[in-house]
C-alpha cells in the first residue's frame, strides 16, 4: 500500500479478458428487469472501465445500431479493452447465466404444463408480464407527445403491425426512411 | 441441417439486424413467424415463453434461445442464439470505428431521432399483440392493468409483480 503516485480518481487498468467475461456475467445474473441501470453501475462506478462520458457515448452507439442495447454494450466494451476475444468474453459471460436459467424454467412449463394449477399459474404470470410490456410502452411513448409527426409515425406502424400484420422487415424499409426524413424536415 | 433449423436461422437473423430499439421491438414479428406462419407453438404457448424470459434475469432478447429450444431442441437453441446475438454484434463492432467519426454530424442525429416513433410503434405493437394473446379471462386483463400500473406509478421490483401474477394465477380465481 502506497499513496505516491495514485490519485483517486486514476483509472485501473484495462480489463483482462478473464475480467471482462466475469463482470458481464455478473451482470447477467443480477440484471432483473433491465439491466441497463446495472451495467452503468457496474461500468462506470463500481469498476470503473468507462467514465459517465464514455458510457453515455457508446450507450447512443449501441441504441443506435439494431440489437439489444445492453448486447451491444458487452460487445462494444470487451472490443474496446480486448479486441474480438474481449468482445466474445463479454457477450458470452452476458447471455451465459440467462440462457440456463430460462432454459431450466422452460422445462420446468413443458413437463408440468398439464397440471391445472401450473397452467394457470403461467396464465398468471404471463398477464403480469403482458402489463408490464404495457408499463414500457407508455413510458417509451409519454416522450412522443409534443410530437403530432412523431405520434402519426409510430400510428401507423402499429397499426401495419398490431392490425394488419404486416411483416416487420418491408415495414421498416418503408417507414424508416420516411420517419427520418420528416425528422430532419421538422428539426431544419 | 433439416429445414426448421434453417428457418429458424434465417428468422432470428433478420430479427437481429432490424431490432431498432432494442429486442422488444422485435415480439411481432417473432409471434407472426413463429405461431402465424411456422405454426411451431400457439400464441399462449408463444406468451408463456415470453413470461418465462421476463422472470428470469439479464438481456430482454433471453426469450430468443428459449424459443429455439421449444421448437428444436438443444440445436435449435444454438442457432437462435447465434442467428439473434451474432449478425447485431459484428454490425457493432464494425460500426464502432465509425460512429466515434461521424459524432457531431447533423444526419447522425436526425437518423437518430428519426428511428424513435418507429420504435415506439413496435414496442406498442408488442404490448397489443403479447395483452390480446394473454388476456382472454377478465381476470388476467385485471392482472396486467394492475401490474402495468403498478410498474408506472410505484417503486416495486418487476420480479414482484410477475410473483404477484403467478400467485394470483395459480388460485385459479376467475379462471
Amino acid at each position: 500500500m502506497t499513496d505516491i503516485g495514485t490519485t483517486i480518481d486514476s483509472r485501473p487498468e484495462a480489463p483482462s479478458t478473464a475480467a471482462l467475461f466475469r463482470g458481464f456475467l455478473m451482470l447477467g445474473l443480477t440484471g432483473f428487469g433491465g439491466v441497463l441501470p446495472l451495467a452503468r453501475h457496474m461500468l462506470v462506478e463500481e469498476r470503473r472501465w468507462l467514465s459517465a462520458a464514455e458510457f453515455t457515448e457508446l450507450l447512443g452507439l449501441c441504441q443506435f445500431l439494431p440489437g439489444g442495447n445492453i448486447i451491444n454494450l458487452s460487445v462494444a466494451v470487451g472490443l474496446r479493452f480486448r479486441g474480438i476475444p474481449g468482445a466474445l468474453a463479454a457477450i458470452v459471460g452476458l447471455i451465459a447465466a440467462p440462457t440456463a436459467i430460462v432454459l431450466a424454467l422452460g422445462m420446468i412449463y413443458t413437463r408440468y404444463r398439464t397440471e391445472p394449477h401450473v397452467v394457470h399459474m403461467f396464465a398468471g404470470l404471463a398477464a403480469a408480464a403482458a402489463g408490464l410490456l404495457v408499463s414500457m410502452a407508455v413510458k417509451l411513448a409519454l416522450p412522443l407527445r409534443r410530437k403530432p409527426l412523431g405520434i402519426a409515425i409510430a400510428v401507423i406502424v402499429l397499426a401495419a403491425i398490431a392490425l394488419l400484420h404486416l411483416p416487420l422487415v418491408p415495414t421498416m424499409l418503408v417507414m424508416a426512411p420516411v420517419s427520418i426524413f420528416v425528422t430532419l424536415k421538422a428539426g431544419a | 441441417m433439416n429445414q426448421t433449423l434453417i428457418s429458424l436461422s434465417l428468422i432470428f437473423t433478420q430479427l437481429s439486424l432490424v431490432a431498432f430499439g432494442g429486442g422488444n421491438t422485435t415480439l411481432p414479428e417473432m409471434h407472426r413467424q413463429v405461431v402465424d406462419v411456422h405454426h411451431w407453438m400457439t400464441g399462449a404457448d408463444f406468451a408463456a415463453l415470453y413470461a418465462l424470459a421476463q422472470a428470469a434475469p439479464g438481456p430482454n432478447m433471453m426469450v430468443v434461445p428459449l424459443i429455439g429450444w421449444n421448437v428444436a431442441g438443444w440445436a435449435g437453441m444454438l442457432v437462435t442464439t447465434l442467428a439473434i446475438f451474432g449478425p447485431s454484434s459484428i454490425l457493432t463492432i464494425a460500426a464502432l470505428g465509425l460512429w466515434t467519426r461521424f459524432r457531431d454530424r447533423p444526419w447522425r442525429k436526425a437518423v437518430q431521432a428519426g428511428l424513435v416513433p418507429i420504435s415506439v410503434g413496435l414496442v406498442v405493437s408488442s404490448a397489443v399483440i403479447i395483452t390480446r394473446t394473454v388476456d382472454h379471462e377478465w381476470i388476467f386483463l385485471a392482472i396486467t392493468a394492475a401490474s402495468a400500473v403498478a410498474a408506472l406509478r410505484l417503486k416495486v421490483h418487476p420480479l414482484w409483480l410477475l410473483a404477484a401474477g403467478g400467485a394470483i394465477g395459480w388460485t385459479g380465481f376467475g379462471q
